[in-house]
């Protein structure tokens, strides 16, 4: 399910090199990056809180940090795809406010119209139509940057003003809430437990395990770090270069515009200035969990391990009774740190 | 009969002239040194049988059939292979990634299809002990020397089956033992049938491992010999423009 894990095997022979050593095992591999430091990092802060307050692991507050990195940990995993690639994706935060949108209008008009069919078909529908709005945001990005060969920068932040003006446009300003038989069951999905386990989390889990997978035992993930790596050497392979961009921009809106509809469920309602400045908050998780800007580096562990170093940090402050405006300077702190920390590794390594 | 025939080659970009009316032939198996000044069109000239480019004028045919490649990808598909100067490698990737890249072995799995890590290791492993090559199949190739990253391009090339491989300047940056390996895998290639087109500014190079060479100057063919025939002397006097033509 990880970084860790899928890292193809040595094989069973060892050959006898006359003049190139090997690093020893935590000098490579997972252990050596980016990823371990800060999941190491994580663990630290952990104790430390732990130690500090001992209700920061009470059950009632492990299951609401649970909860809360997970509402932008999958927009993460996406905006992680469009890192590894080399791109960057500044339009998640107005997706996520776009698809919440268009999933509670689309409940509360169904209801309106008295569509009710059958149990559970408004909010599916709902949901299809959120995701949909969401995929066709990204779709123009990726098409934009990888056919027209605009960058990626400019294109999504060029993006996030349309989408977050649209949504405020749609609504008049007022933002809209999940209405009609279904719900309940939308809010039992989105901000609900299954299993005694909130419901964000569990997609979370999901989506990661099918990321990490998808990236590193299918040829599909490999082009993704191919891309990223060198993309004019992909190019000459034969990679579908510019299809593989326009995938993961879509995948990234798909991931944040159902973060979004999960998040609108926990709020009650789908207002317009819904993850109002998010982006910065999830390419930060991204960056601080070893997705390199630079592309070729990245996966689902990392993303995750970012957010809840975030949502961590930012608990054990209101725990702590600490002003929670310190929380913004202190993830700025941490970014820089992560980055510093790679840049003396790979330095020492090289 | 020929694997490769060029009538009449030319290629303007704008205003410049970068070839014109080059026509050569190269048979199975033979190996054939490109020589040339910088911009004398070498690469104009690789290019255009690698399908990066369509040339201005003039046909190919390659295996008996009218070529016509708008992309690399359709020069590849008929069997020709390119080992470019910058090796065109992805830093981030192991070394049998980028051997496998863009044809990656794969085995079903149930419903889905994922990557063979152990098939692909171990063929590439195999790869990298023909060529002599101390090269680790999964150590990523930000780590390697500049010998060992031409052994994973040329590796590349050995898993196609290909029928003639382009190599640009594939001694330039590595060490005077490793330029004698590579020497040895183009017979090798050579031996099982497989054309070469060797791109080199080394003159013993060209002359230790070619059957013939060619040479470029402004953009023309200047000469068009069997080594036996020739001397370093001459090429170089080809080259510099000091002699016309042979």
């Amino acid at each position: 399910m990880s970084e860790l894990s899928s890292l193809p095997r040595r094989p069973a022979e060892t050959s006898d090199f006359a003049n190139v050593g090997r690093a020893a095992w935590w000098q490579r591999g997972f252990f050596a990056s980016q990823t371990a430091y800060v999941g190491l990092a994580l663990v630290v802060v952990i104790v430390a809180m732990t130690l500090a307050n001992p209700t920061f692991l009470s059950a009632g507050n492990v299951a609401n940090v649970a909860k809360n990195f997970s509402f932008i940990a999958i927009a993460t995993l996406g905006i992680t795809l469009v890192i590894i690639t080399g791109g960057i994706d500044l339009s998640v935060g107005a997706v996520m406010c776009l698809a919440a949108m268009v999933t509670s209008m689309t409940m509360q008009g169904l209801d309106q119209a008295g569509m009710a069919l059958l149990p559970g078909l408004s909010m599916l529908l709902a949901v299809v139509a959120g995701l949909a709005a969401a995929a066709v945001v990204g779709l123009v990005n990726g098409v934009l940057i990888a056919r027209v060969g605009l960058s990626p920068f400019v294109t999504t932040l060029g993006m996030l003003s349309i989408v977050r003006g649209l949504s405020y446009v749609v609504s008049n300003g007022r933002g809209s809430y999940p209405a009609g038989s279904d719900a309940d069951l939308f809010y039992g999905l989105t901000s609900g437990d299954l299993f005694g386990i909130p419901a964000p989390f569990i997609y979370l889990v999901l989506l990661a395990g099918l990321m990490g997978f998808v990236l590193h035992h299918t040829a599909w993930g490999r082009y993704v770090f191919a891309v990223g790596g060198n993309e004019k050497a992909a190019e000459l392979t034969g990679v579908p270069v510019a299809r593989m961009k326009i995938a993961v921009y879509t995948l990234s809106a798909l991931a944040a515009g159902f973060n979004g509809i999960v998040m609108s469920g926990w709020l009650g309602s789908a207002p317009a200035n819904l993850a109002d400045g998010y982006e910065l908050n999830i390419i930060a998780a991204a960056v601080i969990g070893g997705a390199n800007l630079a592309g070729g580096v990245g996966g689902p562990v990392g993303a995750v391990i970012g957010c809840v170093l975030i949502e961590v940090i930012r608990n054990g402050l209101v725990l702590a009774n600490v002003n929670a405006y310190w929380q913004k300077a202190l993830v700025g702190c941490i970014i820089i740190l992560a980055v510093l920390v790679d840049k003396f590794r790979t330095r020492r390594a090289g | 009969m020929a694997l490769l025939e060029l009538q009449g080659i030319g290629k303007e970009f704008g205003a410049i002239r970068a070839l014109s009316n080059v026509s050569l032939s190269i048979d199975p198996g033979e190996v054939v040194g490109l020589m040339g000044d910088n911009g004398a069109g070498k690469s104009t000239l690789v290019k255009i049988i690698a399908g990066n480019f369509p040339p201005s004028h003039g046909g190919i045919r390659f295996d008996g059939r009218e070529a016509h490649f708008t992309k690399p990808v359709d020069a590849r598909a008929v069997g020709i292979e390119v080992v470019y100067q910058d090796l065109a490698l992805a830093d981030n990737l192991s070394a049998a990634a980028n051997v496998f890249l863009g044809r990656e072995m794969r085995r079903r799995f149930g419903p889905f299809t994922v990557l063979d890590h152990t098939a692909m290791n171990r063929r590439a492993a195999q790869l990298f002990r023909e060529l002599k090559s101390e090269t680790r199949a999964d150590d990523l190739v930000r780590q390697m020397s500049g010998g060992q990253r031409q052994a994973v391009a040329i590796a590349r090339t050995r898993l196609a089956d290909a029928k003639l491989v382009m190599m640009d300047e594939p001694t330039a940056a590595i060490s005077v033992r490793q330029v004698a390996e590579v020497l040895d895998l183009i017979r090798r290639l050579r031996d099982h049938g497989i054309a070469v087109i060797l791109i080199s500014h080394r003159m013993p190079d060209v002359f230790s491992v070619c059957d013939r060479v060619i040479v470029l100057r402004r953009g023309r063919k200047v000469a068009d010999k069997a080594i036996a025939d020739s001397s370093p002397e001459e090429v170089t006097a080809l080259i510099t423009g000091a002699k016309e033509a042979a």
